[in-house]
């Protein structure tokens, strides 16, 4: 983790860390920490992960059948566990912001706001295009894995492969 | 307790836990949460290609790439220690509807008569594995997040673009759901 730098700057001499302009298009899943933890520090992501997992799995968020129900609104399951995931993280965000909670290593808690461009929407819409082929956003495709549908690692490369062809072209799409 | 696990757990307990995640990686160390910027990470890891979209520092995001490792892991945990013996109960109408398509096998998450590696080379298969996780991968990064980023932690934070985005998701997946996918099925 400490080399970081020097390996942007040794590998692309003439690229710079681009961090800034990473934020100003996608704010998303982003570590803000200036703290530079070991290695066993990221074993916190992997427990956290295995429990996302778990719930995923038994709330059968990421079955196919519960994403097709939920599309022609003959099930009230994924409407209530997306609503109440919003409501518990929403209050949250709000109890952070009130009382100045500061990270288990005291750092400030940072949140960016997101500016509005095209590609919500055109975006939005080819992923739940997909959404509702695939039964699963990117998330579940690593949990169906899991649950031994093998048959998903090629859903799940083709997804990288979307990302990187979507990397390669986007100065010639609208935002 | 191992009974109650085994079943199929209601929205109520489910949505809670996901919404918790949002403070707990914020706490633990700053991180916002967000699931479909890893593939952008492995991109960025594996195939930058010069491409300026693929320049950062990917490694100050290997929490992320752990993350969905963990992810991965919790499928393989819950598949093995707690499955449901059951097959799943969904809407009778999806299940006629279903079983006009040949898919009849509810005893996986995801129906195998669709997912599985010979099906690759049929059209249906190859539209929903190929083409639909390109959808999802393109349309994620187009759109600046998935569920996760968007749906639930930005809409968390009060961010308008994050509503539209999501707006955006659900109508997409209405529209395949109802007016695409029963031609794609009937391949």
């Amino acid at each position: 983790m400490s080399t970081t730098n020097t390996f942007v700057q040794n590998q692309e001499p003439k690229v710079h860390d681009t961090d800034f302009e990473v934020r100003a298009l996608d704010t998303m899943c982003v570590s803000d920490t200036e703290i530079k933890e070991p290695w066993y520090g990221n074993l916190k992501y992997l427990v956290i992960g295995v429990l996302f997992g778990i719930v995923f799995v038994k709330a059968e968020i990421i079955s196919w059948f519960r994403i097709q129900e939920m599309f022609r609104l003959q099930s009230f399951h994924m409407y209530g566990v997306i609503g109440s995931a919003i409501a518990v993280g929403m209050l949250s965000i709000f109890l952070i912001k009130k009382f100045n909670i500061k990270t288990i290593h005291g750092e400030k808690i940072e949140f960016h706001d997101k500016k509005f461009n095209k590609g919500q929407i055109y975006g939005g819409l080819l992923f739940g295009l997909g959404w509702a082929i695939t039964g699963a956003c990117p998330g579940p495709l690593f949990a169906q894995i899991g649950t031994g549908a093998t048959a998903v690692v090629v859903t799940l490369l083709s997804a990288i492969a979307g990302t990187w062809v979507y990397g390669r072209f986007r100065e010639k799409l609208p935002h | 307790m191992l009974e109650w696990l085994k079943q199929p757990w209601p929205w109520y307990v489910a949505g809670p836990l996901i919404g918790l995640t949002v403070p707990t990686l914020l706490i633990l160390g700053n991180k916002s949460f967000g699931i479909s910027s890893s593939l952008r990470h492995v991109c960025a890891a594996c195939l930058p290609a010069k491409i300026p979209f693929f320049q950062y520092n990917w490694k100050k995001e290997v929490w992320n790439l752990v993350f969905v490792l963990g992810i991965f892991l919790g499928g393989v945990l819950a598949a093995w220690l707690l499955s449901n013996p059951d097959p799943m109960v969904v809407h009778p109408n999806l299940q006629a509807e279903m079983a006009g398509y040949g898919i009849t096998d509810y005893s996986g998450l995801v129906p195998t008569e669709v997912f599985n590696w010979p099906a690759l080379l049929t059209p249906r298969g190859f539209i929903m594995m190929v083409a639909g996780g390109f959808l999802v991968g393109f349309g994620t990064r187009y759109a600046g997040g998935c569920t996760s980023g968007h749906a639930i932690m930005g809409i968390s934070n009060l961010q308008m673009p994050s509503v539209i985005a999501t707006c955006c998701f659900m109508a997409g997946g209405f529209i395949m759901a109802n007016l695409i996918l029963p031609f794609i099925l009937s391949l």
